[in-house]
């Protein structure tokens, strides 16, 4: 113990507004503008090839190479199916990725469902399998599969492929969709059927509609790795060309600006839905928790 | 009617011997594995009446709600409806509905299609859904809410809009699980009111699940106390409070001074007891079967005592106690008195008790009539616990 008091300090007496001496402002404004600076820096080192694959789009090449930059011209643009092999890789890849996202809503959807409503045995192995696709290399996925497809003397094209896109895009589909799923709030079956209605109709009129933007989100994501997916395809696809095995295939000997004009539409339309579904979303929030 | 129901008496018999039973709890019991949720329930509920089911969290009430609903199939015994067996019936083939805890309002359908839901399963006629839509909107006075979402709505507004919802269907009975539970206090008392009229208004039998004594005094006919799985008590909010069945239904109810004591002996109806630091008194032993030196509980109402400085002449039980705490409330004080043998009561001391100024450690006697007083079977640790928690809220 100490005899010693404090001072005594009068709480009434306003405290004289602290003159901050450091950093000094002029500091203050350099480090702000070079975090920018780093920022802005390290944004455009992740979109300037996107930037590239657009701007080339709209070159006039030399020659069967779209790498040099030449001249600017919207014939590309006016034109983009004039090569039909690239058309048919790309309608290909838009087939499989557009099936195998239906096939993968269908059963992630029911497997999100079922992990989340149910309790039952085997809970965690199915969650297990269902990240395995996602945390296996793809070069494993791909080859085990392909040595599967050989064992079994299935002829690998459309259809191994398909499987292939299916099976990595259910578990995709079931982790998101359950994820959104974690905060439904199940009483509203509860009420649903107590007021009458039975199974089918609850889940028609209540569950599948609060599941939609989950679902939405979920079919996007499938859609983009079915139709961008390389590595497995290449293993499974047989004959069949899909869009990016048709670049890499083509590129020692041509790189038709075509082909730039295709991924900058895809990119576009991405980031449309990207946009319209964060606008909706916004909206939708608003009108849900605004009180008039 | 009997005054003092014991809970095995009260319970079986009842459902046959009503006349107008909606709902009938026949010897139902519902396990969760090793877990007994609610074990030999066995109670009818009237046409009309308001019936709550009150107890602390865990005692089987929002199971049972649940096994009526057709949320929960009983392990063994019946629930019937309208006298027909309805125990393996699915919820939406019942004639019942339910007021979830949190509303469980559609978030996607707009007011008017919540309360449209029930009708349109129903497949009724479009004219018709809209007719009675609209009329039950009116009831519960949200006519001018039909196009709003439920998330642009006031708790209390979406309180009402689950109500029209669960009432559309002119169901047998309306079950309602602790409604009022996520409203604060003033929304929660309006409510209150505002449920009596409703129910007055459609004439529907409510079934009320909480865990408020208060508000199942207020509002309930008739109440099913339970503890653990177990019904103790059934009775109207006056049987329940005058005459509690047991140690737990009298301290969950109100404020009770719960008194243990020893059984010294029996004679004829009544049983001799003597008060700690008082005269030995003889009670009538009603319902409950005693041993000579077995254990039992006074339980005396605070507003029933009476205080004196001096030792009180005559029979009436008293006992002299030693003041630990008083508080002003108003139009009371409320004085917290401690036994011989260290048990803390509480009393009520008004203006009309013609009393010195009272001091902590002063010296009392209580005294009261015998009628005020309850004897019941055994004693319980939980109960001068849940007499102190009330203490305490008071206090504070």
């Amino acid at each position: 113990m100490t005899a010693t008091v404090a001072p005594p300090v009068s709480p009434t007496i306003d405290p004289a507004p602290i003159e901050r001496t450091f950093p000094p402002p002029w500091m203050r404004k350099v480090g702000t503008i070079s975090l920018n600076v780093y920022a802005g820096l390290g944004l455009l080192y992740l979109f300037i090839p996107i930037f590239v694959i657009v701007i080339f789009s709209f070159n006039q090449p030399k020659g069967r190479f779209n790498i040099v930059w030449q001249e600017f011209t919207l014939a590309n643009w006016k034109d983009p199916f004039a090569i039909p092999e690239l058309v048919d890789a790309f309608k290909l890849s838009l087939e499989i990725a557009a099936i195998s996202t239906g096939v993968a809503l269908v059963f992630g959807g029911l497997i999100a469902l079922a992990l989340t409503r149910y309790r039952f045995r085997g809970n965690a192995f199915v969650n297990l399998f269902l990240v395995l696709p996602l945390t296996t290399p793809e070069i494993v996925l791909g080859a085990s599969l392909a040595s599967l497809f050989i064992a079994q003397g299935t002829d690998r094209g459309f259809l191994t492929i398909l499987i292939a896109h299916v099976m990595f895009c259910v578990s995709f589909v079931a982790l998101t969709v359950k994820a959104r799923l974690r905060g439904f709030d199940w009483s509203l079956e509860d009420a649903a059927m107590d007021l009458g209605a039975g199974p089918m109709r609850t889940f028609t009129k209540v569950t599948f509609p609060l599941m939609i933007p989950g679902l939405l989100a979920a079919a996007m994501l499938s859609f983009a790795l079915s139709l961008d997916d390389f590595i497995i395809t290449l293993f499974n696809a047989g004959t069949e060309v899909t869009f990016p095995l048709y670049i890499f295939g083509v590129r020692q000997r041509a790189i038709p600006p075509q082909i730039n004009v295709l991924a900058t539409t895809v990119l576009v339309v991405s980031v449309a839905l990207l946009i319209i579904g964060t606008v909706a979303g916004r909206m939708r929030e608003r009108s849900r928790t605004s009180p008039h | 009617m009997a005054s003092a129901m014991s809970p095995k008496t009260s319970g079986s018999g009842d459902a046959a011997a009503l006349g107008d039973v909606v709902i009938g709890i026949n010897q139902v019991t519902k396990r969760f594995d090793d877990f007994v949720a609610v074990e030999h329930a066995n109670f009818g509920i009237r046409r009309g009446e308001f019936f709550s089911m009150l107890g602390p969290s865990g005692c089987g009430k929002t199971t049972t709600l649940r096994m009526i609903a057709g949320f929960e199939q009983p392990t063994t015994g019946q629930i019937t409806l309208e006298g027909k067996d309805v125990s393996k019936t699915p919820p939406y083939k019942r004639n019942v509905n339910t007021v979830f805890q949190h509303y469980a309002l559609f978030p996607h359908m707009s007011v008017f299609d919540n309360v449209a839901f029930g009708p349109r399963s129903k497949r009724t006629p479009k004219k018709e859904i809209t007719r009675r839509v609209n009329e039950l909107l009116e009831i519960v006075r949200l006519g001018d809410y039909a196009d709003r979402k439920p998330g642009q709505l006031s708790g209390g507004q979406q309180q009402r809009v689950a109500l029209a919802r669960a009432l559309v269907n002119y169901p047998s009975a309306l079950l309602l699980d602790e409604p009022l539970g996520a409203l604060d206090l003033k929304l929660r008392q309006a409510m209150q009111i505002e449920l009596k009229r409703i129910q007055r208004e459609v004439g529907i039998t409510f079934v009320y699940v909480t865990h408020d004594q208060e508000e199942a005094l207020t509002m309930s006919d008739r109440i099913a106390v339970m503890y653990e799985g177990h019904v103790e008590q059934i009775g109207s909010p006056q049987e329940i409070y005058h005459s509690p069945a047991s140690v737990f239904v009298a301290g969950f109810i109100g404020v009770a001074n719960l008194l243990p004591v020893n059984i010294d002996s029996i004679s004829g109806a009544n049983a001799l007891i003597q008060l700690p630091g008082g005269n030995k008194v003889s009670l009538p032993i009603g319902s409950l079967a005693p041993v000579v030196g077995g254990a039992a509980t006074i339980m005396v109402r605070p507003e029933r005592i009476f205080v004196a400085t001096a030792e009180p002449e005559g029979d009436l039980p008293h006992l002299k106690v030693s003041v630990t705490d008083l508080t002003f409330q108003g139009p009371i004080v409320r004085a917290a008195v401690r036994c011989a043998d260290g048990t803390e009561l509480v009393t009520h001391i008004g203006d009309g008790d013609d009393l010195p100024m009272l001091r902590p450690n002063d010296h009392l006697w209580l005294t009261w009539e015998i009628e005020a007083a309850k004897l019941l079977p055994g004693v319980d640790e939980r109960h001068t616990e849940s007499t102190e928690s009330n203490t305490a809220l008071i206090e504070v």
